[in-house]
C-alpha cells in the first residue's frame, strides 16, 4: 500500500496556492498551522514562521478564511488546522470545531491538548516515545481517523538521524490500534522519510516543507516530489 | 489532577504528560513521607535560614502596624529558595540528576543554581536577554554557583520565552531532567506544589502576627507575578474570612486585572491577551513581574472573591522602595516595592506585607532612574 504524505504549512495568504503546490508534489494531506504566539511543542523553524504569520494579521478568523480558499482550491484533499488551545479557548472550543468543519477542515490537532483533555472535542491524537502503554491506548480509542507518533522526545524541527525512538512506538502503537500510524517531528529528508515510512504507514513533514514554501510554490512541489519519490520507491 | 475551578489544567504536548504523571505521584508521596519532611524542616532552617522574622515598620507606616514579613533576609535574598530546596529534594528523590529552570528577575535561577550546588546537579537557567542586562549581578551569581545561564534572544527576550525555553528543554530531556519551575504557575501539579512549598511564608507569619499583636492582620498584602510568594502568605490566612487578601500586580503586567482566560505555558489562567488567544507583552521596571500570565489559584481567589487584586506603577514603586530604604533601612526589591506601594494608603490598621526579596540585584536599574 502506498505510503501517506502529510505536509505541513503555516497558514498565510498564500497558502491555497502553496497547499495546491504540496498537492501537485504528491501531498496526500496538508495540515495548516494556525499559529500560536507562544508554540511550546515547536522548534525555531515553525516558531518564527508563526512570528511571521501573526505580524501579517493571520489570526483565528483569517486562518478560517483562508482555509475555506484551500479548500475552495483543493476539493478533495484532507485538510487539518493544527494549533494550540488558546486560540480554541479565546473562540470557543465547540465553535471553533463547528467553524473549521464548515471552512472545510477534515480534522484538528491540538499540539498542548493531550488525550483525556476535553474528550468532546474530536481530534487527531498524538503519542510520544514517553507515552505509557495505557495513554497510547486512551489516544488509538480517542483519535479522529489517524494517529500521529511524535518521533521524539524534543520539539518540532530537523534533526541529523531519524529517531531510534520510532520502531518500538510504531510496535507499542500497533498492538494498540489498527488505525493509520503517521510519524512527525525530525523527519526533514527524503532518507528519513523513507525510514520512517518502512515502519509507519505515512510521514509528516513540517519545518523543512515551510523552509521549502519560503522560497515560492515552485521550490515546495520539487521539495514535496522528492519526498513522494522515496516513499513511492 | 488539581484544578482551581476551571483554572490550571494540563495543556502541555503529550510528551510531558507521563512526566506529570510521575511527578504527581512523587510528590503525593513525599508529602506522605515524614523523612521527607523532616529533611526539608532540616535545610528550612540550618540552610536557609528559617523562621524569617517579622519587622514592624514605624517608620515607613506612621500610625499602621505594619509588619514586613522579611524573605529577604533569606539566603539567596528572596522567598524563591523555599521552592528551590522542596524540589531539589523531590528531583532526587525522581532520580533526576539535571535541573532546568527560567528565570526572571534571576532570583529564581540563584534559587536553583544554589539548591543544585548543594545536592550536587546539573543546573541550566533560561533568563531573556533584557532580564540578563537589567539583573546582571544575578547572572553572575548563577554562573559563580556553577550553573550555566542560557540566553533567550528572541520574542520579549523576558520571562515569558525564558519559562517557553524551559519548557522546550524539558520536552527534549524529560527522562533525566527535572524542570524546577519558579512560580506557582505552568501544567498540574506545579501550581499547587510550589504553593504548597511556599505555604510556609504564611504559616510562619500567621503565628509571628499572632505572637506580636495577640490578634490576626486586618489585611495581608504581597506583591503577584506569576504569584509564588502571594500564595504562600495567603495560604496561612485563607481559612480566616475576617482577614483581607490583597494581591499587587505591576500596572503593565495585570494578569489578573486586565487579563482574560488563555492558556500558557501548561495552564488556563487570566492571562494578558488578545480576543484570538494571542499572548500580549507585559511591561514592568520589575523583572519577576513582568509576566502576562499568573498562577491559577490567584484566578479562582479573584473569581471568588476571597482575595483582591490591585496594581501598582513603574513610579510608586520605586518611591515606596525609598521609602523603605530610608525610613527603614532596608532595600527591599522592586517586586515587593509594589505590595509596599499599596499598603501604605490602604484604609487598615494591622497590616502584613510579603516583603519577598531584597533590592541588591535592582540597584543598576534604580540608579540610571534617580
Amino acid at each position: 500500500m502506498s505510503k501517506t504524505l502529510v505536509v505541513y504549512l503555516m497558514t498565510e495568504p498564500e497558502t491555497p496556492e502553496l497547499a495546491c503546490a504540496a498537492v501537485a508534489g504528491g501531498a496526500d494531506i496538508v495540515e495548516l498551522g494556525f499559529p500560536f504566539s507562544d508554540p511550546l511543542a515547536d522548534g525555531p523553524v515553525i516558531r518564527r514562521a508563526a512570528e511571521r504569520a501573526l505580524a501579517r494579521g493571520m489570526r483565528t478568523r483569517a486562518c478560517l478564511e483562508l482555509l475555506a480558499q484551500t479548500r475552495a482550491a483543493l476539493p478533495r484533499t484532507p485538510l487539518v488546522p493544527m494549533t494550540y488551545a488558546s486560540l480554541l479557548e479565546a473562540y470557543g472550543w465547540s465553535r471553533f470545531a463547528a467553524d473549521a468543519a464548515a471552512a472545510g477542515a477534515t480534522s484538528l490537532i491540538v499540539a498542548d491538548l493531550p488525550a483525556g483533555a476535553r474528550p468532546e472535542l474530536r481530534r487527531i491524537q498524538l503519542v510520544a516515545p514517553t507515552s505509557t502503554d495505557e495513554r497510547i491506548r486512551l489516544a488509538a480509542e480517542t483519535t479522529d481517523g489517524w494517529l500521529y507518533l511524535v518521533t521524539v522526545a524534543g520539539t518540532t524541527g530537523a534533526r541529523d538521524e531519524l529517531s531510534p525512538a520510532l520502531a518500538g512506538l510504531v510496535r507499542r502503537a500497533r498492538s494498540a490500534t489498527g488505525l493509520p500510524l503517521y510519524a512527525g517531528f525530525g523527519i526533514s529528508t527524503p532518507e528519513q522519510a523513507r525510514a520512517a515510512a518502512a515502519l509507519a504507514d505515512g510521514v509528516v513533514v513540517g519545518s523543512r516543507a515551510l523552509q521549502a514554501a519560503e522560497r515560492g510554490p515552485d521550490d515546495l512541489r520539487d521539495f514535496v516530489a522528492s519526498l513522494r519519490a522515496a516513499l513511492d520507491s | 489532577m488539581s484544578c482551581f475551578g476551571e483554572y490550571g489544567g494540563r495543556y502541555v504536548p503529550e510528551t510531558l504528560v507521563p512526566a506529570l504523571d510521575e511527578l504527581e505521584r512523587g510528590w503525593r508521596e513525599a508529602l506522605a513521607d515524614e523523612a521527607f519532611h523532616r529533611d526539608l524542616h532540616a535545610l528550612l532552617t540550618t540552610y536557609a535560614g528559617r523562621p524569617t522574622p517579622l519587622t514592624l515598620a514605624q517608620r515607613f507606616a506612621p500610625g499602621k502596624r505594619l509588619y514586613l514579613k522579611r524573605e529577604d533576609l533569606l539566603h539567596t535574598g528572596a522567598h524563591k529558595l523555599n521552592n528551590a530546596l522542596g524540589q531539589a529534594l523531590l528531583a532526587r528523590r525522581l532520580g533526576k540528576r539535571r535541573i532546568v529552570a527560567e528565570t526572571g528577575a534571576g532570583q529564581h535561577g540563584v534559587a536553583a543554581a544554589t539548591v543544585c550546588a548543594r545536592f550536587g546537579l546539573e543546573c541550566v537557567v533560561y533568563m531573556g536577554e533584557e532580564d540578563m542586562r537589567r539583573q546582571r549581578p544575578n547572572v553572575e551569581r548563577m554562573r559563580l554557583l556553577g550553573a550555566e545561564v542560557r540566553p533567550v534572544g528572541f520574542g520579549t527576550r523576558t520571562l515569558k520565552e525564558a519559562t517557553s525555553e524551559a519548557i522546550r528543554d524539558w520536552i527534549a530531556t524529560v527522562e533525566t531532567t527535572h524542570y524546577l519551575i519558579g512560580s506557582c504557575v505552568g501544567p498540574a501539579p506545579y501550581p499547587e506544589l510550589v504553593a504548597e512549598l511556599q505555604s510556609v511564608i504564611g504559616r510562619e507569619a500567621r503565628e509571628q502576627v499572632l505572637a506580636a499583636e495577640g490578634r490576626l492582620p486586618e489585611a495581608v498584602i504581597a506583591c503577584v507575578g506569576g504569584g509564588s510568594n502571594a500564595i504562600g502568605l495567603f495560604r496561612g490566612f485563607l481559612a480566616d474570612a475576617e482577614v483581607r487578601l490583597l494581591g499587587v500586580e505591576a500596572a503593565g503586567a495585570a494578569s489578573l486585572g486586565s487579563g482574560r482566560p488563555a492558556v500558557l505555558h501548561g495552564a488556563r489562567s487570566s492571562v494578558l491577551s488578545d480576543e484570538d488567544g494571542q499572548i500580549a507583552d507585559a511591561h514592568s521596571i520589575s523583572a519577576g513581574l513582568d509576566y502576562p500570565g499568573v498562577g491559577p489559584e490567584h484566578a479562582y481567589l479573584r473569581d471568588t472573591g476571597r482575595a483582591e487584586y490591585v496594581t501598582a506603577t513603574d513610579a510608586e514603586a520605586l518611591a515606596a522602595f525609598r521609602d523603605l530604604a530610608r525610613s527603614e533601612g532596608i532595600l527591599p526589591a522592586l517586586e515587593p516595592s509594589h505590595a509596599l506601594a499599596r499598603a501604605r494608603d490602604l484604609d487598615a490598621e494591622l497590616i502584613l506585607v510579603g516583603l519577598s526579596g531584597r533590592g541588591d540585584k535592582d540597584l543598576a536599574e534604580i540608579l540610571a532612574r534617580r
